[in-house]
């Protein structure tokens, strides 16, 4: 067994227990955690796959800003577990018989005689200078340009979905008003009065 | 070598797992958002397995798209838990019956 095959299964079974371990931890917290290991597995995998700028984008993009977003608002809930694990285990059984028969029609697929595998061998190596990022990034701002504005776009919607769902009014709220500190006048905020001057008392040291 | 029916097959196992935890999770929203990310990562390793295989970059764009989207829906998504939360105290599907449907 080579190394290349060795760290393949050793990716694969940390990632697969990973994943079970999202599924079953009664600790949403523990959930997240386990998801954060999985994504950074699956990133080790991508690494294997050569699509090295991908690997690393999983890692800052998913576990340093989208699990910390999951673990900030699990751990800001309030869940009552007990509520929510009652009948946890009743569709135990049909869900098992779903995936059971979607990984053997894959691998029926998969490891049949008319796959062909022998028709996508593993490709060569890349060259010394080649860079996976340069390769994306010039497809990505030629061929996909209209796609990579799209997807800006999407993102700044979700920023604006995120926070127009969250935001609320409080009553004792203090913000302030730049329409009314425009339009205020001199008149409305200084009062001149005149009052005679006084003499100073002659007796008081000055 | 590793040859291109092992991701796939792992990519299946990934999938069907977060179908399971689906499942199991089904009053648990915020599991099953977890869910739903595992599963957009099994689809994810398929096409990176795919483009390094047929050495066609296109994959590897898609999947760029890919994590846009679901790093969207996944602020949106929690920005909705947090407004449900903050709504009727409880994040429990049960719960969720007021459109009386």
């Amino acid at each position: 067994m080579d190394f290349e095959k060795g760290a393949f299964y050793f990716f694969a079974t940390i990632l697969i227990l990973a994943a079970l371990r999202v599924i079953t931890a009664r600790n949403p917290v523990h959930a997240a955690l386990s998801l954060v290991l999985s994504f950074f597995t699956a990133a080790a995998l991508w690494l294997l796959l050569e699509a090295e700028f991908l690997a690393i984008a999983l890692v800052l993009v998913y576990v340093g800003a989208v699990m910390v977003l999951f673990l900030f608002v699990v751990m800001m809930l309030d869940i009552n577990l007990d509520r929510l694990r009652e009948g946890y285990w009743d569709y135990l059984l049909p869900a098992l018989v779903v995936a059971g028969v979607m990984v053997m029609e894959m691998a029926v697929i998969l490891g049949g005689r008319y796959f062909n595998l022998s028709e996508m061998p593993k490709p060569s190596g890349a060259d010394p200078g080649y860079s996976n990022t340069r390769e994306l990034g010039g497809i990505l701002y030629t061929d996909y340009v209209y796609a990579f504005e799209i997807a800006a776009v999407i993102l700044l919607v979700a920023i604006v979905a995120a926070i127009a769902l969250t935001l609320r009014k409080r009553k004792d709220n203090k913000y302030q008003a730049p329409s009314k500190q425009v339009s205020t006048r001199r008149a409305d905020r200084v009062r001149l009065v005149s009052m005679p001057a006084e003499k100073r008392d002659p007796g008081e040291a000055s | 070598m590793i040859p291109l029916s092992s991701y796939l097959i792992l990519g299946a196992i990934l999938f069907s797992i977060s179908i399971v935890g689906i499942f199991l999770n089904r009053k648990n929203v915020i599991i099953v958002l977890m869910a739903i990310e595992l599963m957009l990562l099994a689809v994810n390793l398929n096409f990176i397995a795919f483009s390094y295989f047929l050495k066609d970059m296109a994959g590897q764009v898609f999947v760029f798209f890919i994590l846009t989207v679901a790093a969207a829906e996944a602020a949106i998504g929690l920005a909705i838990l947090v407004v449900l939360f903050r709504n009727i105290r409880s994040i429990n599907v049960d719960d969720l019956d007021q459109l009386k449907g």
